[in-house]
């Protein structure tokens, strides 16, 4: 295939994308407008650009936004200390991790949303149940990634660096981290990604602030523009975290 | 002593055994604190649990509400899995349409769906309808993406052979495409079946008339942790059983494929 014809098709594809955007919205303010779609079940797209404006503009979002992040923060920290040092300890020896991997992935394969009633009947329906949900389920893949990647380090290189005489902080800093740390890095964006949805999750079923709970708020109380508007917030606030976690870790893994 | 160390010789040889030990510790001391630490209002003993399993299933409404969230739980799949498989195939086989959309399809895949819930009780009601849609919205994502790596995964070199042997369209679908589809269909489908039990229990648990959502409320709110707990064990086994089945089909299935 010529260049030419690559940059016309790469153009080609643009406009498809750009056009499904545009038709979408065409539709959505059309059906809106003059087709007579109840505005309880979709909102006129302008008046819920008024309303984001207005969320944006008195700094109505500021609690919810912050319960919301704080409760995120928590729960990592919580999640990514307990990971990787749990799993530093069990890599260490292969026999652990015989023991403790099957298990740790077995759980992680139940849908641990499940356990979202009783971590309300222990913890309230406060931050408490939510920082709770985020770190259990930010743990296992962790945990796991951190498992995978100091238990699963060449041993060539371990045996080369011993026999050069390296000493367990030489080995530590200079062998192992650099082994694993990608895959770590990796285990740590995932947990990361789901801590931030089963909060916005545990938020939605049952809580009493946060970014979720402003969402269910509106939508019960029919003030479904608004409610697109803090949608709207929340898949932005959401993207650009992902966003900032994803390339910390392509920067990290670079050096 | 040296009856000790034989016991952690045969442990330090077997760490099934081991596995088993540490799960049958776990459950000790969650039976113990259960028993005598924890106000019995919050938290109930294994035992217990595993006692009043039968009057879970005797309470009025639980079995039909097992019974609508597994059917929940099978439609949404199915329906994940034929419009997936769909999209999939329509977007991986041609360069085109895998340009033009493939960025569309992931940037729906990494939005956070759960802050849409709302949206879809809004939609589809309060009944299962709901359900199946925010299980379908979770499940069809990881199977499209998937099948389109499949699918672009095919080595381009067996393409051209075909078609240098005089292969037609169908012939390449059915003797170089499909069967090189299948490992990737069956992981597609493992994965696609993780989303589908994460939206339709996400759905169940926010709002449920009928379904298991309804009664985790109401054992919670009535301060019940041993149903509570018995029931959320009979969920946790549906879920380990639907995705063990799919897995082993995945291995089944991608048997072939010794590379």
């Amino acid at each position: 295939m010529s260049a030419r014809q690559d940059r016309r098709d790469k153009f080609a594809s643009r406009a498809v994308q750009i056009g499904f955007i545009v038709g979408l919205l065409t539709f959505w303010y059309l059906g809106t407008a003059y087709w007579g779609i109840s505005p309880l079940l979709l909102p006129n797209p302008v008046k819920v650009w008024h309303e984001l404006k207005d969320v944006l503009g008195s700094g109505e979002y500021l609690p919810d936004l912050q319960i919301t992040l704080t409760e995120l923060a928590v729960a990592f920290s919580i999640s990514c200390t307990s990971g990787v040092t749990l799993g530093y300890l069990i890599s260490r020896s292969q026999y652990l991790i015989k023991v403790f991997e099957p298990l740790l992935a077995g759980v992680y394969s139940v849908p641990i949303i499940l356990f979202l009633p009783l971590y309300v009947l222990f913890f309230g329906l406060g931050p408490g149940s939510k920082i709770a949900i985020g770190t259990t389920i930010s743990f296992f893949p962790i945990v796991l990634n951190t498992i995978a990647g100091f238990g699963y380090v060449d041993k060539i290189f371990i045996t080369a660096a011993r026999s050069m005489g390296a000493s367990d902080v030489q080995m530590f800093r200079y062998v192992l981290l650099p082994a694993a740390l990608p895959v770590i890095l990796t285990g740590l964006r995932i947990g990361f990604t789901v801590a931030l949805l089963s909060i916005l999750g545990s938020e939605t079923i049952a809580s009493l602030a946060g970014l979720g709970h402003k969402i269910v708020h509106l939508a019960e109380a029919m003030e479904t523009a608004r409610m697109f508007a803090y949608i709207a917030f929340a898949v932005v606030i959401a993207a650009f975290l992902n966003t900032v976690v994803s390339s910390l870790e392509r920067k990290a893994r670079r050096r | 002593m040296s009856g000790l160390l034989a016991v952690k010789k045969v442990l330090l040889r077997r760490p099934a055994l081991a596995r088993i030990l540490v799960l049958v510790a776990f459950f000790l001391f969650w039976e113990i604190s259960a028993r005598w630490w924890i106000d019995p209002m919050f938290m109930s003993p294994p035992s217990r649990v595993l006692a009043s399993l039968s009057s879970v299933f005797e309470t009025r409404g639980v079995p039909a509400a097992l019974r609508i969230t597994f059917w929940e739980l099978t439609v949404a799949f199915a329906i994940s899995v034929v419009i997936g498989l769909a999209i999939g195939l329509a977007v991986g086989l041609s360069r085109f349409s895998n340009r033009s959309f493939m960025p569309i399809i992931l940037l729906l895949y990494g939005t956070p769906q759960i802050t849409i819930l709302p949206l879809f009780i809004l939609y589809f009601g309060i009944g299962p309808a709901s359900k199946i849609a925010f299980g379908v919205s979770h499940g069809i994502f990881p199977i499209i993406v998937t099948i389109v790596a499949g699918v672009q995964n095919i080595k381009p070199i067996l393409m051209t052979s075909a078609r240098s042997m005089g292969a037609n369209r169908w012939q390449i679908f059915r003797w170089v495409i499909f069967p090189h589809m299948i490992p990737s269909f069956f992981a597609g489908m493992r994965l696609g079946m993780t989303g589908v039990l994460l939206g339709v229990l996400l759905a169940e648990l926010y709002v449920s008339t009928a379904g298991i959502g309804y009664f985790t409320t109401l054992f919670t709110q009535n301060f019940d942790p041993t149903k509570l707990l018995g029931l959320i064990s009979i969920l946790a086994a549906m879920a380990i059983i639907l995705n063990e089945l799919v897995r082993r089909a995945e291995v089944h299935f991608a048997r072939w494929r010794t590379d």
